[in-house]
């Protein structure tokens, strides 16, 4: 067996498979299906200061090898997350982080400082990146003077482990992860999902409730590599690659552009099994090549 | 039964009609309380346009033999290519999902009201209701004659009535000018309900001009079928639901429909 584990800052991870936040609920929905356990680490559902309905019906639309969500942060907020649902998280050994979202940074703040008070949370995943709510999320990873402003306002007062999930809907993403770096981010992550839209033909309608949504899936694959692979090139904080991942090869191919661990996104809908695969085969793809680290391929890409 | 992910044998495929199959899947572990309603999402081929699973009510359980049913109705790619399914292939099936019917405590009589698809989990009701000594009457809607399936079935747990849009079988007409709607509703405790949307809302305001109790099972379109996605919600009183793991049976003094 090889020794799979790797570190983003702070955050030791036993092997280099996360799942991506708003695929994997609070960890407690898949206990039925694995033991959560196994993971190197999961993300929390995207949490705001506020509670938040999230978008209307339909939110969800089938497309070519991916699909397209328009959830809009639905979360309790980051008190009722607090209160309700970090005491049943306490039970997992492994690292849980939180997707931390807002409206401004004011509120990105609020949250971070409420998080920053639970002892069992690794880190943030801060999220600059939701295409699907109306202010805030997205626009502040569009540009860099808003993404420097808000990761700024953030590390003032979250103490851990803080990760920046940027948006690939910008004309240069290293750009902007340069920007985040240099306002103290101790990671990134990427990508969050692709603005797209889904059109019914036979009803000349928008399939989704807010017209356009985040593509994800393997559709994304080719894209998020080679973002990762740009990023890589321009920071020297760890990534963790995410983006249509659906199997060990996968996860095998954003290692060897830059990415120190991966995330699990979409997979997990289709097969909730699908982590406990991915690790094994990243075990077994090490030792068909035989390298004794995960550590030996991150960014070893053969030019 | 606790939810999970298995390969399932297809141990039989009947073709009920043109458009309906019967999948019989045989199940090698533990069969155990499976309830009217919930529902199983089934992998399909993982092609390019088929990314996700499609997801089935649990049509009929027969605990001595370990199989569940799923009845599929033709209606896109995916359903077309499961209901394809050769025998003795396999099939990954996540189940059972979601929250069935709430079920009578004493002898009731109730009424099961099904139109097209929605047909799907009304047998197992039916199996259940009637097993456990109620006075179970089911009322049947299609288009036409030959999409009623399975009335034998249906007629062994309960009193049948059917209504079609061409007069073929039944009462002509949609299932809810059925004349058992013009009598007195509330000679029924309970009205169970799954059909396309229109007819759930339709039978849902007679019940509540009754003021009869009803129970209605919804099928949003999903991602994922237990509860991290949260693309399939619907508006209740207490807010955004998932129809996964909220339901898919919901009370109608739940939803927000206007009816």
């Amino acid at each position: 067996m090889a020794d799979l584990s790797t570190i983003i800052h702070n955050i030791k991870l036993k092997n280099p498979v996360l799942t991506a936040s708003g695929t994997f609920g609070y960890g407690v929905e898949f206990d039925d299906f694995l033991d959560v356990n196994l993971l190197g680490g999961f993300i929390v559902k995207g949490t705001t200061i506020h509670p938040r309905q999230g978008n209307a019906y339909p939110r969800m639309a089938e497309t070519a090898s991916g699909m397209l969500n328009a959830v809009g942060l639905q979360n309790g907020g980051a008190r009722y997350f607090a209160t309700e649902i970090y005491p049943k998280l306490t039970k997992y050994e492994t690292n849980v982080l939180v997707n931390v979202s807002g409206s401004t940074v004011e509120e990105y703040v609020a949250c971070a400082e409420i998080i920053n008070e639970l002892d069992r949370i690794a880190g943030i995943e801060l999220n600059i990146s939701c295409p699907n709510v109306k202010e805030g999320g997205m626009a502040f990873g569009t540009s860099c003077p808003s993404a420097a402003a808000v990761v700024s306002a953030v590390r003032k007062v979250y103490k851990k482990t803080m990760i920046v999930k940027l948006s690939p809907n910008v004309t240069d993403i290293a750009e902007i992860a340069v920007a985040v770096e240099g306002a103290g981010a101790d990671g990134l992550s990427l990508i969050n999902t692709l603005l797209g839209m889904a059109i019914n033909a036979e009803t000349r309608k928008p399939v989704l409730s807010t017209i356009t949504g985040g593509l994800s899936g393997p559709a994304v694959k080719p894209i998020a590599l080679r973002m990762v692979w740009q990023v890589a090139q321009a920071v020297k904080i760890p990534i963790i690659g995410l983006g249509g991942i659906m199997n060990a090869t996968d996860a095998i191919e954003f290692f060897l552009a830059g990415a120190s661990a991966i995330q699990v996104g979409t997979a997990n809908f289709i097969d909730p099994l699908s982590i406990v695969k991915i690790i094994s085969g990243i075990d077994n793809y090490l030792n068909r090549h035989k390298f004794s680290s995960i550590n030996d391929i991150i960014g070893c890409l053969q030019m | 039964m606790r939810k999970s992910v298995q390969n399932l044998k297809v141990i039989a495929n009947l073709r009920l009609n043109d458009d309906h199959h019967l999948l019989q899947l045989y199940v090698p572990d533990d069969l155990e309380n499976i309830f009217p309603g919930q529902f199983a999402n089934i992998l399909v081929d993982q092609s390019q346009s088929i990314f996700l699973r499609r997801p089935f009510s649990i049509h009929a359980v027969d605990y001595q033999k370990n199989i569940i049913s799923i009845l599929i109705k033709e209606v896109g790619e995916g359903t077309r290519s499961l209901a394809h399914t050769p025998a003795d292939s396999y099939l990954n099936v996540i189940f059972p999902l979601g929250k069935g019917f709430t079920l009578p405590v004493s002898k009731e009589k109730v009424l099961l009201v099904g139109g097209g698809c929605g047909v799907a989990p009304l047998l197992h009701l039916a199996q259940v209701l009637s097993g456990n000594k109620n006075d179970v009457n089911i009322l049947l809607g299609a288009r036409s004659s030959v999409d009623l399936v399975e009335l034998d079935q249906y007629a062994s747990y309960g009193n049948v009535f059917t209504t079609t849009e061409d007069g073929s079988h039944g009462e002509k007409g949609f299932v809810t000018n059925h004349s058992i709607f013009s009598v007195k509703l509330d000679s029924f405790s309970k009205i169970y309900c799954c059909g396309p949307e229109p007819m759930m809302k339709a039978v849902a305001s007679k019940a509540k001009a009754n003021s009869v109790w009803c129970e209605v099972s919804l099928e949003n379109t999903m991602a994922c079928g237990f509860g991290v996605c949260l693309c399939c919600v619907t508006e209740t009183i207490q807010g955004h639901k998932c129809v996964c793991t909220d339901g898919p049976v919901f009370n109608i003094n739940q939803l927000k429909w206007q009816i």
